[in-house]
Formats: C-alpha cells, structure tokens, sequence
C-alpha cells in the first residue's frame, strides 16, 4: 500500500459515504410501502376475490329473470351491447394493454366478424339441413373468428416496423378502409349501405334457441314468470362467450407468450436480446386480439338478425379504446368496470328516462346519445389528469415461490449488498 | 441446440475488419478481435470510444457495414438479436433496461424464453406440458436470482429495486438464457466500493461456476486489473492496443488515449452525476475537483503505479 492509493480511496470514499447514506433512505421508502404488502401476497387468490367473483356470476346469470317486462327486455338487448364491447374490448386489451401497441381500428374486426357470420351462415345452414341447423351458429362464430384473426394477421404484416403515433394512424386507416370497403358491396357480397337487413327470417336459430324458448317457461303467481325470449337467449350467449374470453385472455396472459408481450412493451430492445422475437409476439398479439373481434361480431350479427355498415364507426373504435385505457390497460377487471360504465351508464340513462320519465324522458332518450360523448369525454380528462393508470390499474404478477426467499421479510438492504447465496445455479 | 463449428481456430468471438459507419462517423473502426471461451475479456477506451456499438453489433441490434463478427464460426451479421440470443450470446446494457413494471422474478423469466417453447395453444388451454414447462421456468428463474442474491426481491417491482441490484437483476436475466457468451456493459457503473466488489466476485463465480465466457466493457480500472486476462482497447472506433493487462497498463497509446485522462476523476465526477441525477445524494453546492484532479494516478490491486508521469499530473491540474 501507498500514500497516493490511502488518499484516492479517502476521497472516494467520502463520495460513497453520502452515495450509501442516500440509497439506504431511498430503499427503506421504498421498501417499507411496497415490498411488505407484496411480499405478503404471493399467489393471486382471496377468499374475499373468489366470493365476490361467485357472488357477481350468480347475480348475472339471475338478472333475466326479473327482467321480464317489455321496458327490461330493451335493458337486456342494452345488455348485450355492453357484453359485445366488453369481448371487443378484451381483445384491444391483448394489442394495447399486453403488448403496449396503440390501435383505433378495432371497429374493423368486429365489422368482419359480423358480415362473415351472416353471409357464412346461409349457405352453411343449406348444407347441413334442418337437423343440423343448431351448429350453424357455433361453427360460424369460430369461422368469423378465424377470419378476424387472418384479418388482423394481415395488418400485422405492413404494420410490423410502426409504433405509437405511426401505428394509430396506420390502424385507424385501417378501420376506416373496412367499413368503407363493406360500403361498396365488394363481390356483391355485403350490399353496400343498405347491408344486409332483415336476415333473421332465414338465419338458422341458433343451438337449442327453438327448444329452450318452448319449454324453459315458468311462473309463479302472477308476478313471477320467466320466459326464454330472443333477448333472454343472447344475453347468456354472451356472457357465456364473455366468459370464454375472459378465461381465454388471462390464460394467455399468465404464459410464455404472455411474458413475451409485456416484455416487448416494456423495452423492446432488451426484449430481443433476452430472445423474444418481437416480430412473432406482435403478430400473435393482433391475431388473438381481432380474433376477439370476430367473435363478438358473429354474436352481434345473429343477435341483431342483420346489419348495416353503420356501427362500425370510427367514433366506436374510439369508444372500444376509452374502454380499455380508461378501465386500465392490461387489466381484465378494469375492462370490465370500464366497459359497464362507458357502455353501460348512457344505456341507463336511456333507460331510466323511457320508463320512468313520461313524455319527458322521449327527449332525454334523444339527447342520450351527444350525452354520452359529453360523459366520456369528461371521464377522459378527469381520468387522465388523476389516474392516468386507469380505474383498475394492471397489476404485476406475483409468484408463489417455489424454493427459499419466501418467507424472509427481514432487511431487504442488507440482502442485496450481502453475499449472494452459494450454489445451486445452473440448468 | 444445432452446433454449427466451422473453422474458428478455438475461438468462440471472432471480429474480423468489424466496421459500422454511422453517416460520416466510423464509431467501430476495422476492428479485429478474438475472443477464447472461458476467459474474461475487457474492452476498454473512453466515452464514445465505440465500447457500447461493439456490443450491439455483436448482439444484432446493428448490422456491420464492413467485416464480419464470427460466433462459434457463424457470421452474426443480419441475423435477428434473438436468434443471436439463442446461439448463446447474451448481454446487459449500459443504461439499465430492465422491465420495469415487472416483477424482478418476471424479468428472469423472460431471460428463460429462449430456452422454452410452448406458445399460444398451451397457454390458451393450459395443457399439462404447459403447467410443466412454466412451473420449470419459474424454478429455473428463481435459481438464478439466488445465484445473484436477489431472491429476497423476487416479487418487486423490477423498477423499485436499488440502483445496484438493478444492475445485478441485468446478469440474472442475461444468465437466465444459458449463454455461452456474457456481454456485460460497464456492470460496475453507480456502484458503490462494497457493490463493485460483490460484483467482481459474481463476475468471476460465472467464470469459475458456470464456464460461461465474459466479454466486459468497464471503466472502474480495479475492476478491470482484478479480473480481465486480456484487454482490448478502443479509441475512436478503432483498436489501439490489446493484450495482457500488464501491458496494457505500460502501453503508451493507452496511457497517452486513456488512462492520462485521469480515469479516477473522470469516473467519480460521473458517479456523482448518475447519484445525483437519481437523487440519492444532494449536489454539490461548491465544487472540489482539485481532491481528485491531483490524484491522477492509477493502480493495479497491488498498488503499483501505473501512471505517475510528470506530464500527465501537469496536464491535469492544468485543466
Ligand atoms: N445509432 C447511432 N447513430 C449515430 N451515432 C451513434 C449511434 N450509436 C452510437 N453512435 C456514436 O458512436 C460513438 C460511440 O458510441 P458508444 O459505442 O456508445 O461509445 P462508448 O465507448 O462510450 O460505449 C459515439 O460517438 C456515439 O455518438
Ligand atoms: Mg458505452
């Protein structure tokens, strides 16, 4: 040892000593807030979680049957609408919450879903027959679906190098390119703006729809009676189907692919190099989530028994985004709550002004739809200026730990700084 | 794993002319390189010296306009940054690129999807091969980050982690992939004495444990002398000294390029600025340069002076 090297490290380590001084406070901030409650989680499931889940299934799967009046059948039919955004809406999660890439053309997907159904469905039904005709409906919803999903896997090509700004523009080009192209009735298939109104006379009912509707009636007295009605009917149809989603979604969510997203949203360059190919995960992220769109479409279009151009707007693919940057991107249960109340809060409304208000309530029925505009553009920028996270903020993913770490809740500071643990490294 | 060998006379990094022209500026220089599995190289040379651009030609984040990089015979050059990470090349980045928003485990287990493979039909279904494959990952993850000692932290956030254990979650991740090859950019950078020293411990246990080979950019010269066993030298893009560490310290060029800057000033006055810029320590309000001006002098563990000239002192203080 030298003088010269005493005195380097003197000074150095007059540095250090603030340096250390300075991370020790910052760390216990940090670490006494967060890591505690994180730590204490491990795995995802609460009884409290898993209760509340039952209890609001029971209570979605119970609402037709005190919904029987001719004013709750439009609330169901409402309902439905909520349900369709909502599995539209899981799906623009996959692209913008997952893997982080911005899209305002959702409305093309759903527009696909729904023309392929229809147009599928007729020659479809000719070919299996009256006895088969209960598998026209699933087999088209699938076939709608696949569609979408080749759909969006053809965007995903010229759209593979763009990003935020770019890519926007790029997809709500595209949106726009769909409906107008439905528009001109390309092949004659989709009859251009008048569309293809008034199917619901030669589509084929869907599974056990004719069945239900003869013997699933009941009533008690004369206040109580349930009926399975056309609207009754897709209103479990689509929860059912928003179920599947959202099982589906999060399934692909907790996975490799999964991780492949959120990785390339988080830094897309680190992504690569730990060896995620960025290319595959972003086409598998616009596939899985237009075919989201199908689905719902093939729902949307048998619901309705036809359809026009028209509600594939811009301003509903707009709608389909505030849905899931408003409820929180990449959070199911954000989506959720963000698509019943942007959904769901002018349908009540309407609703409630219809039954309840009279002569009065013909022109707040009226007004309900600049309403609603007026409604979430306020909730854009009140969300945006104190929650920009979104109402149910994505989470990170928790692990129950398999091997040791778990249980220590001791001095985080000290863990890092100290020796690693020897040993057992290497697969 | 396909092993491609052709001829690459033993060495598993082989730059040859490596060149990439950034408009007017040739920020890697004809470069020539070669790297012997299992040791630990440094590449060393001041900032902007082209340090961090050799790397990302090696990993494929850029293409060389001239030359070729060979690893383990195969020429990386247009080939994708994963498919060079599956080969066996991984790295960690000069300013940290963890995911932030993950949790530190998800961030290792991302460094396992190269070495895995189920994909959409598994995860939407859940198959039993599925459930096997992530519960090996997550097994797999943990292991590396008790190799790190960062198992305490598996369920932080990444970005919640202190600055030093951001760096060591990096190597956890890069580990993760199973490379043969470890790129490490300046690892010991914000640490602090004790934090550079676990380090050079860490370094050397993935050496000596893991027979993984260690490519290591690094300005702290303690670090360097202690580990490397052959050092590259960059100046501008170009090569301008190479070999044992003794020679590097008694190479004129790299003392006249490099190390008469008076490297331990230059690092603490940076390390200051990255504390304060994080602010983990308060600025300074009146600042002393002449403490660490008048200390150009730099040495190996042993304390050997290795740049004591009168020239170089007087430059300094002049300065
Ligand atoms: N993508 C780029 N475009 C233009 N110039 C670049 C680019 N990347 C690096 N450079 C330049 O190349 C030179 C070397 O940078 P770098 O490799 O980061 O140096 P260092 O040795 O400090 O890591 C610098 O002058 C830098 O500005
Ligand atoms: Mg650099």
């Amino acid at each position: 040892m030298t003088n010269t090297k005493n005195t380097s490290n003197n000074t150095t380590a007059a540095y250090e000593d603030q340096a250390v001084k300075g991370k020790a406070s910052s760390a216990e901030a940090i670490f006494g807030n967060i890591a505690k409650p994180m730590f204490s989680r491990g795995g995802n499931k609460s009884p409290l979680k898993t209760a509340l889940t039952a209890l609001l299934l029971v209570f979605l799967f119970a609402l037709p049957i005190y919904l029987q009046g001719m004013g709750e059948a439009l609330l169901l039919a409402a309902l439905v609408g909520i349900g369709l955004y909502v599995i539209l809406a899981l799906g623009l999660n996959i692209v913008v919450g997952y893997a982080g890439m911005l899209d305002f053309g959702r409305m093309a997907f759903y527009a696909v879903g729904t023309y392929a159904a229809i147009i599928l469905a007729i020659p479809l039904a000719n070919l299996l027959g009256d006895s088969l005709e209960g598998l026209v409906f699933p087999l088209v919803m699938v076939a709608a679906g696949l569609i979408a999903a080749f759909v969006g896997w053809l965007l995903s090509l010229p759209v593979m190098r763009l990003r935020g700004d770019y890519l926007a523009i790029v997809t709500l080009g595209f949106g726009e390119i769909v409906r107008i192209t439905i528009q001109n009735n390309p092949f004659g298939l989709t009859n251009g703006l008048l569309g293809l109104p008034d199917r619901g006379n030669v589509l084929a009912s869907p599974p056990f729809f004719d069945w239900l509707r003869d013997n699933v009636y009941w009533a008690l007295g004369n206040d109580f009676f349930f009926t399975m009605t056309r609207n009754v009917y897709w209103y479990y149809m689509v929860l059912i189907m928003l179920i599947v989603a959202i099982i589906v979604v999060r399934n692909q969510d907790n996975s490799r692919l999964g991780r492949s997203w959120a990785a390339m949203r988080e830094d897309e360059v680190a992504a690569s190099a730990m060896g995620v190919n960025v290319t595959k995960a972003k086409t598998w992220a616009f596939v899985l989530g237009a075919f989201w769109g199908g689905i719902a479409g093939a729902c949307f279009g048998f619901f309705l028994g036809g359809i026009s151009p028209e509600p594939f707007s811009f301003l509903n693919s707009v709608i389909v985004l505030a849905i899931v940057v408003i409820g929180g991107m990449g959070s199911i249960p954000g989506v959720l709550v963000g698509g019943v109340l942007i959904m769901g809060f002018p349908e009540l409304v309407r609703w409630f002004a219809m039954n309840h208000l009279g002569q009065a309530g013909g022109d707040i029925q009226s007004m309900v739809a600049n309403f609603r505009n007026l409604f979430l553009g306020l909730l854009m920028v009140v969300m945006m200026a104190v929650r920009t996270e979104g109402i149910i903020p994505m989470k990170p993913k928790f692990h129950k730990l398999f091997g040791k770490g778990k249980s220590d809740k001791g001095d985080h500071t000290d863990a890092v700084v100290g020796a690693a643990p020897k040993g057992g490294a290497g697969s | 794993m396909n092993k491609v060998v052709a001829e690459h006379q033993g060495y598993l990094m082989q730059a040859t002319n490596a060149t990439i022209q950034f408009g007017g500026l040739r920020a890697v220089d004809s470069v020539n390189m070669n790297i012997e599995a299992g040791t630990i190289v440094a590449l060393i040379g001041p900032n902007g010296a082209g340090k961090t651009t050799f790397f990302n030609l090696l990993t494929g984040i850029y293409t060389p306009t001239e030359g070729e990089i060979l690893f383990e015979g195969r020429s990386v050059s247009g080939k994708k940054t994963h498919v060079i990470a599956d080969w066996g090349i991984s790295r960690t980045f000069q300013n940290i690129r963890l995911f932030k928003e993950m949790t530190v485990l998800e961030n290792v287990m991302v460094g396992r999807h190269v070495r895995t493979k189920s994909g959409f039909f598994g995860a939407t279904f859940r198959t039993p091969s599925f459930r096997r494959e992530e519960k090996q990952i997550q097994e797999d993850a943990e292991r590396w980050l008790e190799f790190v000692g960062l198992i305490e932290y598996a369920n932080d956030l990444a970005s919640n982690l202190p600055y030093g254990a951001q760096r060591r979650l990096e190597i956890a991740r890069a580990l993760a992939t199973e490379p043969k090859l470890i790129c490490l950019d300046e690892p010991a950078a914000g640490m602090n004495e004790s934090e550079s020293a676990d380090l050079d411990d860490l370094i050397l246990r993935i050496r000596d444990e893991l027979n993984i080979t260690v490519f290591l950019i690094e300005h702290d010269m303690k670090v360097v002398m202690n580990l490397a066993e052959y050092i590259y030298v960059l100046d501008f893009g170009k090569l301008i000294a190479e070999g044992l560490p003794a020679e590097i310290q008694s190479n004129p060029a790299v003392i006249e390029a490099y190390l008469g800057q008076d490297m331990e000033a230059a690092i603490k006055a940076k390390r200051r600025a990255l504390l304060e810029a994080r602010g983990e320590i308060a600025p300074e309000t009146t600042p002393k340069p002449e403490a660490a001006a008048k200390d150009p002098v730099m040495m190996d563990s042993d304390g050997v002076v290795m740049v004591a000239t009168e020239d170089n002192k007087e430059k300094n203080d002049a300065a």
